[in-house]
């Protein structure tokens, strides 16, 4: 493993088994996060994209077994850690947000009792802990974070909500940080805001970021690298610049098309794919996403195209890759 | 709310008591909850004082003074024996305090932990609990209490013993259900991508979020219990004579309530002043134990 990549996954196959069978939820997937490096993540619900940060943090379902591939964080496996170890990781090392800041946060105790609480494994006193968490509310941006160390989750608004979560994950000012659409919930005006709060923070922590969105806009504000899933494999990845400009599987292709702040012409309907996704547990021989695509050959319905560095920095999962783009 | 009040809150006793002290003045702001506290308060300290404040000896026979109506002597009059009921109700009070509150405080952490058990254990032993809940809770409270009473004989203790175990299912399966709901909310989750153990999960997260749901139902449960031991000792399978509970005097009471209504009367109301105070206080300490409900901004 490169000393230079904070996360690297390797071949990463993960399954569930489920009542309709074996769904493989993953497959093959490849992601590198180099050292303080915002990578991107997207793909439509049900990608598998929150079951790819779910095994990075050690809380799979109990149904999900990782069948192969490996996840090396800092140079160790992630997957031959006891549940013990993960724990000593996780927070520490690893933090996490999440999409729905409403929710994120214990109802009922005051966010300075939260706070303070997971900071546990610090032998510092706790009038220490809570000058920690006082900075960090005031560095997410918190107004008046002294006095407000003592109200609970419903007394603030979303956007706070979602600054006191960020506070909290990046308190013990972890390597890499996994934000799961942690701006989807938010309007558009504190979507910008929290994305600018987070790159500010990025740079002066030099943490990396995993960032997970919808949303084409704020992932291009915000990565240096991207890569783009469909139906639990990675089809897509390569640096910003490249998945945007140079789109070279097919679906990354249409994704783009179909992100409304492309389009040129005022229309009652947007763009879709059409056609739907595909069901895991009957996974078709050849290409994943052959069925939706326009461009398909004969060779795409019978072989898995494998994911192939055409470009420098630049991985695509597709017979044809190389060519897409230039059309 | 000034300065030094908020920083004391989160930080060591001083700030304990504090929350304590607001927690009462929310208890207060509310008239029933005002009432309810007064009344429980009025209760307790009439339980605890009694032998105190007992003007009489609660079984000395006075068979001349027998059926008095109430007078400056005897506040509420004597019952079939002479016997001063006034004292009577102090001393049984201490008694139905005692069944409730030994007996519920049992029911509450055996309840919560089975709960917490079921809620986060296996499935089978989710199961087992839940199956062994259902058949308790099948069987009518008072004809368990029957049998039981039956098998050990009448007593406090066997009263007792049937408290707890009719009333472990109700706090279990409140507990597993919060838990099991609990479980799987985002916040839980958020909790564990952050570090968090399990015994953090439960003891920080979990606890404080059924606690206050568990505290209420218990002070409702409360003027549910003594009408049981009422209730027993009335059919004569709770606390043996002489000794005075509410429901003996009212047993006692209740063959002469043409005549004399007053025994009837005096065993009633202690019944209903304990049930109507525990009920409020356990009405507005929901809204004290979410902090959600306390409309604040």
């Amino acid at each position: 493993m490169d000393a230079n990549n904070v996360l690297e996954i390797r071949g990463l196959n993960v399954e569930f088994a489920s009542e309709r069978g074996r769904l493989r939820a993953l497959r093959d997937v490849d992601l590198t996060i180099p050292r303080g490096s915002i990578v991107g993540v997207v793909g439509e619900s049900g990608c598998g994209k929150s079951t790819m940060i779910n095994s990075i943090i050690g809380l799979l379902a109990h149904n999900a077994t990782v069948s192969s591939g490996s996840i090396s964080f800092q140079g160790e496996d992630l997957l031959q850690k006891s549940e013990r170890e993960l724990r000593d990781i996780r927070g520490q090392h690893i933090s996490m947000i999440f999409q729905d800041p409403m929710t994120t946060l214990n109802p009922v105790l005051s966010i300075g009792t939260q706070m303070i609480d997971i900071q546990y494994r610090d032998q510092i006193p706790k009038a220490q802990k809570k000058a920690r968490s006082i900075e960090m509310l005031s560095r997410v941006g918190i107004p008046d974070p002294e006095s407000r160390l003592d109200n609970y989750p419903h007394q603030f608004s979303g956007g706070m909500r979602q600054r006191i979560a960020i506070a909290m994950a990046l308190q013990a000012e972890p390597e890499l940080l996994i934000a799961d659409e942690p701006t989807t919930a938010l309007d558009a005006t504190l979507e910008v805001q929290i994305i600018h709060r987070l790159k500010d923070l990025q740079h002066s922590m030099g943490c990396s970021i995993l960032f997970i969105s919808h949303h084409l806009g704020v992932i291009a504000e915000l990565c240096d690298f991207v890569i783009v899933m469909y139906g639990g494999e990675v089809v897509e990845r390569g640096t910003v610049r490249d998945i945007f400009h140079r789109p070279s599987h097919p679906y990354t292709f249409k994704l783009l098309e179909c992100d409304p702040a492309r389009i040129a012409e005022t229309t009652r309907s947007l763009p879709t794919i059409p056609g739907e996704i595909p069901n895991l547990a009957k996974l078709p021989p050849g290409c994943i996403f052959a069925d939706r695509c326009e461009r398909s050959i004969g060779l795409c319905r019978e072989k898995i195209p494998p994911s192939t560095e055409f470009a420098e920095h630049h991985w695509a999962r597709c017979h044809l890759a190389g060519e897409v783009s230039s059309t | 709310m000034s300065d030094t009040s908020v920083k004391a809150a989160t930080t060591e006793m001083p700030g304990a008591w504090q929350s304590l002290w607001r927690s009462l003045k929310r208890v207060l702001r509310e008239p029933l909850g005002a009432l309810g506290l007064v009344l429980v308060v009025f209760v307790i300290v009439s339980a605890v004082g009694a032998d105190l404040f007992a003007p009489f000896e609660p079984n000395k026979i006075d068979i001349r003074a027998k059926l008095q109506p109430p007078s400056a002597e005897h506040l509420l009059g004597t019952d079939q024996l002479g016997r001063d009921i006034f004292s009577r109700v102090l001393i049984g009070g201490q008694i139905a305090l005692k069944v409730s509150l030994v007996s519920i405080g049992l029911a509450l952490v055996i309840g919560l932990t089975l709960g917490l058990i079921a809620g986060f254990g296996p499935r089978w032993l989710d199961n087992a609990l839940m199956l062994l809940f259902d058949s308790v809770r099948s069987f009518p409270t008072v004809m368990f209490a029957l049998a039981v009473v039956t098998l050990f004989g009448p007593s406090l203790t066997t009263v007792m013993i049937v408290v707890v175990i009719t009333q472990i299912p109700i706090y279990g399966r409140m507990v597993r259900s919060q838990t099991l709901a609990l479980r799987d909310a985002e916040f839980i989750l958020a909790e564990r991508a952050l570090g968090a153990g399990f015994f953090r999960i439960i003891g920080m997260h979990i606890l404080p979020n059924v606690v206050g749901p568990l505290l209420i139902l218990a002070s409702m449960d409360i003027p549910f219990v003594i009408t049981i031991e009422a209730g027993l000792s009335f059919l004569g399978m709770g606390v043996r004579p002489p000794t005075p509970s509410w429901g003996t005097i009212l047993n006692d009471g209740y063959s002469y309530i043409y005549n004399t209504p007053w025994p009837v009367i005096a065993g009633g109301i202690p019944v209903i002043l304990t049930t109507l105070g525990f009920t409020f206080l356990g009405e507005s300490l929901r809204d004290v134990f979410d902090p959600r409900l306390r409309k604040e901004i």
